[in-house]
């Protein structure tokens, strides 16, 4: 089918997420009818961002500049520190505006059956930071085993050091009703209760 | 609910079969080996589980076959028609399955849960008294997120956290805030679980009996149950937290965690006598099953709205002939859509008229004639939906 280039390229998107073998085929069929306006400009952008982009040496967030320009925005709050699994979880939260200090990307979770343990997270530059001047640190991490668990561990961790531990809440979704939530959020949403 | 159409590919004995159902009681007859079973199975499959035979996601495709498998059932619901669909990826590995909802991957199994609902009775099943806790657990699970949709991602977020924490038990990974944090989440998933599973037994025991079939009176022998009953939830997390962490040397030991949502055991007894469903004969553990399977899905439709579908691979065997009149009664009355497999067609005509009649050969459903199509045949039961 049109030889090997085409299937190299193929086979390259549908590895990415969100893309499968006939979602790559479309998207390769568009660029390859409009190669000077599709397909050459993401060539290049594709070898820009590969040369220039590189994780932020204090927070761990893909940036060009290093550090990125949330570290390096001095109008940002220095006293809270922000700990997402990954980059997608910091741009979701600067996307909604609704924070203000500084972010810490772990890059993972803990999982025993995955093989993830604390030697493979960004860990250590975070406690480095932690005894910076911080006053709080927010755990925005999943609600599942692998996100609970982690922040339990992180708890453990940063608690010696004098720091206010805090974790997002769990519960009821802005819009929802009660009636349609499952017996584990319900439980959550209450104990997260808070005067009214 | 009702399944009103399935399509099987390279599903066990099945190259390719595309099904509608014609009525609300489907009775299907073959000799041993026809694929009675593997057609119950195939829909045992479309909700959350490993399905009516508990078996291996590479055993499912067909001998023979190009190694993938796949079933899609279109069921029309109360919020109007369900496909899903489930199957290997034709890429994918062929150990692992994927589900379908409307065409896409759903959130979680939950999602599927909240749409459809089955339950099943299986040959495999008149051993469940005399074998392992965990056969009788399997089957209060599948009754309680039948209830209870959520329950199935409690159970699987309750197994990740137990299955890490062995893990890091069997490789001397004692690092206590790790193993805390894992022992948190299998506390709090332990007791959620526990609550819907003592939910569905008070509920289980106050429906009213199925003539013709004993009354199992039901209960748990757990002891995070004993707690839930009387203490409340938080408290119940903690006194969990705690045990866990202090067994930590004997589950390493063990291999195992030693207390827990995965050691509960389901007790059944003849609300009448008295008798434990070990004690009871074959026959008497068969009739308490029944009872039980049919009293399960008059309480499913009178929660939810809907009737889970019965699946009854060889419901009569066992059952002596009272009883089997009393389960076709049954069957009939129910607002639940039924597949009963058998070995000979005689057996199920005390149900023509009622019941499509289908032999299973070659891989084919064949209309029996003395299974006349009547009004009572093509037309859904009312409240079915």
């Amino acid at each position: 089918m049109g030889g090997p280039e085409i299937e190299r390229l193929i086979g390259l998107l549908a590895k990415l997420p969100g893309m499968g073998p006939r979602s790559a085929r479309r998207a390769a069929l568009r660029m390859l009818q409009q190669p000077d306006t599709r397909m050459l400009p993401l060539a290049t952008a594709l070898a820009d961002a590969a040369r220039a982009v590189k994780p932020c040496s204090v927070c761990g967030n893909l940036d060009s500049q290093d550090p990125c320009a949330i570290c390096g925005d001095s109008r940002r709050d220095r006293s809270v520190i922000c700990v997402v699994e990954g980059v997608g979880d910091l741009w979701a939260l600067e996307r909604a505006s609704v924070f203000h200090g500084l972010y810490h990307v772990l890059g993972g979770t803990l999982s025993a059956l995955s093989g993830v343990g604390p030697e493979d997270l960004n860990v250590t530059p975070l406690l480095v930071r932690v005894e910076q001047g911080v006053t709080e640190v927010i755990l925005a991490l999943g609600a599942t085993v692998d996100g609970a668990t982690t922040a339990h561990w992180l708890t453990d961790r940063l608690k010696p050091l004098g720091v206010t531990v805090t974790r997002v809440a769990q519960g009821v979704p802005i819009g929802g009703a009660l009636d349609v939530l499952d017996d584990g959020t319900l439980a959550a949403a209450l104990r997260a209760r808070r005067p009214s | 609910m009702r399944l009103i159409r399935l399509s099987l590919t390279d599903f066990r004995s099945y190259p390719a079969l595309t099904w509608r159902p014609a009525a609300q009681i489907s009775a299907l007859f073959g000799p041993n080996g026809s694929g009675k079973t593997n057609l119950l199975e195939a829909i045992s499959l479309l909700v959350p589980g490993r399905g009516l035979r508990n078996a291996r996601i590479g055993d499912l495709s067909r001998h023979g076959g190009g190694g993938g498998w796949a079933v899609a059932g279109r069921f029309a619901t109360a919020d109007g028609e369900a496909d899903i669909g489930t199957g290997t990826l034709p890429e994918g590995p062929a150990d692992r399955r994927v589900f379908r909802l409307d065409g896409t991957a759903p959130r979680n199994q939950g999602e599927i849960a909240s749409r459809i609902a089955a339950v099943w009775l299986a040959p495999q099943m008149d051993r469940l008294f005399q074998e392992s806790t965990s056969g009788r657990r399997r089957f209060l699970d599948r009754l309680v997120w039948a209830l209870e949709p959520g329950h199935a991602r409690e159970i699987a977020a309750y197994d990740n956290a137990m299955a890490q924490r062995n893990r890091l038990l069997a490789e001397g990974r004692l690092d206590a805030a790790w193993l805390g944090g894992l022992e948190d989440a299998m506390a709090r998933h332990a007791v959620a679980a526990t609550a819907a599973r003592l939910a569905l037994v008070a509920r289980m025991n106050g429906v009213a009996a199925i003539p013709g079939f004993p009354v199992a009176c039901m209960s748990l022998t757990c002891p995070i149950a004993d707690r839930v009953s009387y203490t409340p939830a938080v408290a119940v997390e903690d006194w969990l937290r705690d045990s866990l962490a202090s067994a930590r040397t004997r589950d390493a030991a063990a291999g195992s965690a030693t207390i827990g949502a995965h050691r509960t055991d389901m007790l059944l007894s003849d609300a009448t006598t008295g008798v434990s469903a070990a004690l009871a004969s074959t026959g008497e553990q068969k009739a308490l099953l029944v009872g039980v399977i049919l009293r399960h899905a008059a309480l499913i439709a009178e929660a939810r709205g809907f009737a889970p579908m019965l699946l009854l691979d060889e419901p009569a065997v066992h059952l002596d002939p009272d009883r089997r009149a009393a389960l076709f009664a049954a069957m009939v009355t129910l607002p639940a859509q039924t597949l009963i497999t058998g070995t000979d067609a005689d057996t199920f005509l005390p149900l023509a008229g009622v019941a499509e009649g289908l032999r299973v050969h070659g891989g084919k459903l064949l209309p029996d004639r003395r299974f006349p199509q009547t009004e009572s045949t093509r037309t859904p039961v009312p409240g079915m939906l």
